[in-house]
């Protein structure tokens, strides 16, 4: 191998390894790439169907609710219409981070084998996961004003509370997106997997979490499974400050569980996303 | 053609700015002691990956089972091995992206496990699987693979259309990646190893599944690497793959290396320079292995032929027909890689 | 074979209005097809079941008390769980058939390539036709019967005409089933699908399953009214509620034209799309 010797220079590597947040942050540009591409496929999930269920819900049911005077004594004495927006804001955030922790995240493992090429770079897959989970909560987020801007529209804002609401409902979704994401990436049968989490825990936890009803309109039994779920909290937290009758204790304590939820899903998750990026 | 220029001359490739590894150098660069720490990093000859006993278990089983490679700054080094060798599991422990189980390994002077973010930094991994990422396009692809390796943005829009040139795939910078042939999507994912000017190049199974055409486009690409001075470690399953891009390699089988040296040097030490191929009419007109044992140095049995090893292959094939031994077909050809394999393993590589 | 070929021509009329050789009397292959390919997946099947049956649960038993009862299709007041029950089980025939016949037939179309390798079978685009509006019939149905079933338990049905809205529940399915079919043969891509979204969530939230027409100003009834689904929701909620009247017949002819519309575009596109 006498050319060995006759090399010419070898190159100086041009990549460098980047603090850990901004790390996340370029995980995030990858899908602001993506996203732009395919915005308006996610406007009709994300913005069009919190927005029929206002206009179902919140103004055509909302027309039968207020002429009765059980409603006043259930919904604090605002209009159904009022009550309801805040709710939908942390129900569409949850349903948010349910799509998009659940596919694409199965996807880029096992189809697109994004994260694989993502690991190849100085990301790690914990930065990876926390990055995902970024995108999921600036998704949220941004669904969530033009929702709250179209609540505005309707006549069901109060005041500016409802910028708090955002905050909550976004917290709350990222608290579920963190699970969920942990939950995408263990599964072996997507099909079985993922039906049964739409079917018995994300459907049911629109349904029975406080949304369009106080719980405590629910048979004794069913309350403590609303609980359990984050959507509850979300919801009590959303509805609370836009409505301005949160009180400080229950306050704290939904904010805790769900700052715990999210500490102990993005904590998951990252285990998850080591375990499985470098076998 | 691609940004790349063609090597004028034996450092011909300073000269431009769209040189493939991106750089102009100032002359005296050349033989300069890298300033990033790693002793003599820079200079030819540095051992860019040292592995001793470099094993991998998945459970009961054991994929790599003790290893030893060193590869020198500047050449291509090939693993060459069928399928289920350990030639993957070898390549992911070395580009940081699966824990070794037992020995020892040295990237770039630096341990996997402590620095892997650190050496994935500085190298380039063109993976056995393609995962280009099908929902952007193909200098969107390149752009934000540049920003994983935490280029700025101009810098990765820069290195893109340089990269874009290199792959000759300019004139489909927009397109998305779904519509691009096989052979183009392997040079896309060569080209996004390349974003951070890799000091070392991993290919795993570059050319698998590509027609004859797109090989020999890609080798063209590997080969103009080469000219530059990227490092590459290859693994293939293809002889002829090895024997044209390789300096120097491993025969690895089943997770352990069973030679080593460069294609000429191997061949010389386990094969003759000649190799008789007899076909045979019938297994009855088959002469048995003994019976040929006098005329040539070794006989392989292949289900479909015999194959006779001798320095000089045609005074072999004479001698057996005056010997009476009359096959359907016969053929002389020099011995390759594969002839290696078999000698080494009893078996052939690509069944 | 021929023979059997023949015989199935012979019994019945679809082949006259279809191309010939595209159908072979065989449409009940697909059903065991598809009822083989959830062998794996049962719960997939079952779980199908339960999303009716959440929503009559909870907004019946949480909405329904702060809406109180709502006038019933001859006007008297009925439980807004029994006004809502029947809007659910329309929805729920619309929701499976439509499922079915989109994305599970345009995955099958697309990228399992299923149609190509059974057209080289005896099986002409008819038989894939009706085979897969049969197999979603077959699931939706007993759906259908399972929430009839959830209904009585809770009592719910008022009268025994309740027993027809599992025929009328399955016409519903068929004429959404054609119908999305027939939309399916002409999606190019995944996101054309969100346009089902867009026909199917508004109408799910807007005719009449949660809340009676008065609600809406004149001009939005007349939309309403045009709904598929307002017929299939009025249909049940007639039926459940044991109001049985000539108007019924209106919301049946409705179904049968939109079935038989829908599949006799499904069998044209599907032929121009495979055979051609």
């Amino acid at each position: 191998m006498a050319e060995l010797t006759t090399y010419p220079t070898p190159p100086r590597a041009a990549g460098r390894v980047l603090p850990g947040w901004l790390s996340a942050l370029v995980v995030v540009e990858r899908f602001w790439t993506w996203y732009r591409h395919g915005w308006r496929a996610t406007a009709v999930t994300s913005v069009l169907q919190p927005l029929l269920f206002l206009l179902a819900f919140g103004v055509g049911l909302g027309s039968l609710v207020n002429t009765g005077g059980r409603a006043i004594a259930a919904t604090g004495g605002v209009p159904y219409l009022m009550y309801l927006a805040p709710g939908l804001l942390a129900m569409s955030a949850v349903q948010i981070a349910a799509f998009e922790s659940t596919y694409p995240v199965l996807s880029a493992f096992k189809w697109q084998r994004i994260y694989q090429a993502m690991a190849a770079s100085p990301i790690t897959p914990g930065q990876i996961a926390i990055g995902n989970l970024t995108w999921i909560g600036l998704r949220m987020l941004s669904s969530g004003v033009v929702y709250v801007l179209i609540i505005a529209l309707l006549g069901g804002v109060r005041g500016f509370g409802v910028v708090l609401s955002l905050l909550c409902a976004t917290l709350c979704g990222l608290a579920f997106s963190s699970l969920v994401m942990t939950f995408a990436s263990v599964i072996r049968n997507e099909e079985v997997a993922f039906s049964a989490f739409f079917r018995f825990v994300l459907i049911p936890m629109t349904l029975f979490s406080g949304t369009f009803f106080p719980i405590t309109r629910l048979p004794a039994w069913v309350r403590p499974v609303a609980w359990v779920t984050p959507l509850w909290h979300g919801t009590e937290l959303s509805r609370g400050v836009a409505l301005g009758t949160l009180r400080l204790l229950p306050a704290l304590g939904h904010l805790g569980y769900l700052l715990a939820l999210l500490a102990l899903g993005a904590g998951l998750l990252k285990r998850r996303f080591q375990r499985r990026l470098s076998t | 053609m691609s940004a790349l220029r063609p090597v004028s001359g034996k450092y011909g490739y300073g000269h431009t700015s769209h040189s493939l590894v991106g750089f102009v150098r100032p002359p005296g660069y050349r033989r300069a002691v890298s300033e990033d720490g790693f002793n003599s990093g820079s200079e030819n000859g540095a051992v860019l990956v040292k592995a001793r006993g470099l094993s991998k278990r998945f459970g009961p089983l054991e994929a790599v089972r003790g290893i030893d490679l060193d590869v020198i700054r500047g050449e291509v080094f090939g693993l060459l091995g069928p399928n289920g060798a350990g030639k993957s599991s070898a390549m992911r422990m070395l580009a940081c992206v699966s824990p070794r189980s037992a020995g020892s390994l040295h990237v770039l002077g630096m341990d996997p496990d402590v620095d892997g973010p650190a050496i994935r930094a500085r190298i380039g991994v063109v993976p056995q699987l393609d995962n280009l990422d099908v929902d952007l396009s193909v200098r969107e692809n390149l752009q934000i693979y540049g920003r994983y390796f935490g280029l700025s943005r101009a810098r990765a829009r820069q290195r893109a259309a340089e990269l874009l040139r290199f792959a000759q795939l300019a004139d489909r910078a927009d397109s998305q990646v779904e519509s691009l042939s096989g052979g183009m999507r392997r040079r896309l994912i060569v080209a996004r190893s390349l974003v951070n000017d890799p000091e070392l190049l991993l290919l795993d199974e570059p050319t698998t599944g590509l027609d004859p055409q797109a090989r020999h486009q890609l080798w063209d690409r590997l080969y103009q690497l080469k000219q530059h001075g990227v490092t590459q470690l290859i693994t293939t399953h293809y002889m002829d793959e090895a024997e044209r891009l390789c300096d120097r390699l491993v025969v690895m089988d089943a997770g352990v290396i069973a030679a080593e040296g460069s294609p000429a040097a191997l061949i010389k030490r386990y094969s003759t320079r000649d190799v008789l191929e007899l076909r045979f009419a019938s297994q009855v007109s088959r002469p048995t292995p003994t019976e040929l044992a006098g005329f040539v140095e070794r006989v392989e049995e292949l289900p479909d032929r015999l194959l006779l090893y001798a320095d000089d292959g045609e005074a072999a094939l004479g001698a057996l027909h005056r010997a009476g031994v009359r096959p359907r077909a016969s053929l002389v050809r020099r011995s390759s890689l594969e002839d290696v394999f078999l000698r080494l393993t009893g078996r052939s590589l690509v069944e | 074979m021929s023979g059997h070929v023949r015989q199935a021509r012979v019994r019945l009329p679809l082949p006259r209005i279809f191309p010939v050789g595209c159908y072979a009397g065989r449409a009940r292959v697909l059903v065991l097809r598809s009822a083989l390919g959830y062998r794996r997946s049962w719960p997939v099947l079952v779980s199908g079941f339960f999303e009716p049956v959440f929503y009559l649960f909870a907004m019946g038993q949480g909405l329904g008390r702060l809406v109180g009862d709502l006038p019933g299709p001859d006007g008297a007041p009925i439980s807004y769980s029994a006004f809502i029950a029947p809007g659910l089980l329309a929805a729920s025939a619309m929701n499976g058939a439509v499922l079915d016949s989109t994305y599970n037939v345009f995955f099958k179309l697309r990228y399992a390539k299923l149609y190509d390798a059974m057209l080289a079978t005896p099986l002409g685009p008819t038989d894939i036709a009706l085979g897969e509006i049969g197999w979603a019939l077959l699931r939706g149905g007993l759906y259908s019967l399972g929430f009839l079933s959830v209904m009585g338990a809770f009592g719910l049905l008022g009268s025994p005409w309740a027993l027809l809205a599992l025929p009328s529940a399955l016409l519903v399915g068929f004429a959404f089933a054609a119908v999305g079919m027939a939309a399916t043969s002409f999606m190019r891509s995944w996101q054309d699908f969100d346009l089902i979204q867009l026909v199917i969530m508004p109408m799910f939230l807007f005719a009449t399953t949660f809340f009676p027409l008065g609600v809406y100003p004149r001009s939005l009834q007349l939309v309403v009214e045009s709904l598929p689904l307002f017929h299939a929701v009025e249909l049940m909620r007639d039926l459940t509620t044991g109001v049985v009247h000539a108007g019924l017949l209106v919301h049946v002819g409705y179904f049968v034209v939109m079935a038989a519309l829908g599949t006799i575009v499904a069998a044209r596109r599907l032929r121009a799309l495979l055979l051609c």
